[in-house]
């Protein structure tokens, strides 16, 4: 029997899982193939609805689901993170205490914002990468009554698109509670322009200069001073705040570190085949690689998918095996209830398109969609 | 001085070489040597300019068939 061990449930994990699931269904049922899931817990995030948690624009509970009933059935699931991964010996030990044997492992662990890398972002900052913080955001900015609103965005972080779609949402927000002319924003982002797509970035810096937002860019933010409400970029600048907005520095999971997979808790993955570098059965999804690419759910999406048609066949025998090519596909939510999207490969880079409310509404489907897609049928 | 560890950023449009330069720094020690291949000709521009701004150490820059190799040094 083949052994394909999934360490990670959330959306890159998922999807791989039901897709090996349905390309070996004959293997599953014959016993000549399992599929085993190990996560962190019981219930499915659909992370990326924490930006309208934020906004009061989703109920928090509506974004989980059971992980088992979103994981084909023939998936064995056990609610049990890895802790120990002994690579040598095709093993990985669960906080039960369960080993876990496997012939071929993917490790989809995620990675989590990590906010203590930035002295003072802790205690001053708000964000919109766990429910918790989610719902703090919310309450701030329904309390908020006036003042200056500062932008700040850590690297390496999750999804690339929130430092545009935050300012743009809260921008509306406070236009519709008529506090605008209260209201100041400063943006700030680590690189040389106000996005990393050089085509978003042009996009989006006339937008900016229609609405008023102020923005610094090659700002890295060393540390708040949470007294003076002000933060300290490692380039040697500082901005004034009342309300401080971050969009923190992520790392990957705790128990990759420790198991020395990669620094920061990212692996050294290869580019194409998607293998940890100098190993032949260990895999790599979404957040986890060390890949320079978004650390976006489109980005597990599609990994998962060509991961899955290659495992599928690893365990059958074998085959010429589909390269991963860099494929990241991006809503960028605009404002005023206009969207737009970024479609992007190694090769290929991102035209996106004016915004409109087609692509607005269709993103506010796709957050219901997310539930087919990560079952595998969208 | 450890071994130097290469960012491999070629074809990467989002978050980019100087991000993926950013993040690595991170976790290397002071002296500590990077060097960043990049196919986007900006980079050549953007990197020199953020180490300068930040006070680190721009050891080369050179352009081979497409492919921008600088190689950085950590210097605080």
């Amino acid at each position: 029997m083949k052994r394909i061990l999934i360490v990670g449930g959330g959306t890159g994990g998922t999807i791989l899982a039901n897709n090996l699931a349905r390309r070996l269904r004959r293997e599953l049922d014959g016993g000549q193939v399992a599929i085993t899931m190990l996560s962190a817990s019981a219930r499915h995030m659909y992370q990326p609805g924490l930006l309208y948690v934020a906004f009061g624009k989703i109920a928090a509970a509506d974004l989980y689901r059971d992980q088992e009933s979103i994981l084909d059935p023939a998936v064995r699931f056990h609610v049990d993170p890895a802790e120990t991964f002994d690579l040598d010996h095709n093993e990985v030990k669960g906080k039960s205490g369960t080993v876990y044997g496997y012939d071929y492992l993917a490790i989809c662990t995620g990675s989590r914002p990590v906010l203590a890398q930035v002295p003072g972002l802790t205690e001053a900052a708000h964000h919109v990468y766990t429910e918790e913080a989610a719902l703090k955001t919310c309450e701030a900015l329904r309390t908020f009554t006036g003042g200056r609103i500062a932008i700040v965005t850590g690297v390496p972080h999750k999804c690339p698109m929130v430092p545009l779609e935050l300012t743009f949402m809260m921008y509306d927000y406070f236009k519709d509670r008529d506090l605008l002319d209260k209201v100041s924003f400063t943006y700030t982002y680590p690189i040389g322009r106000i996005h990393s797509l050089e085509n978003v970035a042009k996009w989006a810096a006339p937008e900016f200069d229609r609405m008023g937002v102020r923005y610094e860019t090659l700002f890295n933010a060393k540390e708040v001073d949470v007294a003076q409400k002000r933060v300290h970029s490692e380039e040697g600048t500082s901005i004034d705040f009342d309300l401080l907005i971050s969009v923190p520095p992520h790392k990957g999971m705790e128990a990759v570190e420790q198991n020395k997979l990669g620094a920061g808790g990212f692996i050294p993955t290869n580019r194409t085949t998607l293998a940890m570098e100098g190993r032949q059965n260990v895999f790599v999804l979404g957040d986890t690689t060390n890949l320079p690419i978004s650390k976006a759910g489109s980005t597990a999406h599609y990994e998962a998918e060509v991961l899955g048609e290659n495992l599928a066949r690893l365990a059958t025998g074998g085959g010429a095996m589909r390269p991963y090519e860099g494929k990241v596909f991006c809503f960028i939510e605009a404002g005023r209830d206009r969207a737009t999207y970024a479609s992007f490969d190694y090769k290929n880079p991102p035209k996106p398109r004016p915004p409109t409310r087609a692509i607005h509404w269709f993103k506010l489907a796709y957050n219901e969609l997310y539930w087919n897609s990560v079952r595998g049928l969208l | 001085m450890s071994d130097m560890k290469v960012v491999d950023a070629r074809g990467s449009f989002c978050p980019g070489p100087l991000m993926e330069l950013i993040a690595a720094m991170k976790v290397v020690g002071v002296g500590d040597e990077l060097e960043v291949l990049s196919t986007d000709k900006g980079s050549a521009e953007d990197i020199p300019e953020w180490i300068k701004k930040v006070g680190h150490t721009l050891v080369s820059s050179v352009e081979e068939g497409g492919v921008y190799r600088l190689r950085v040094r950590k210097t605080k």
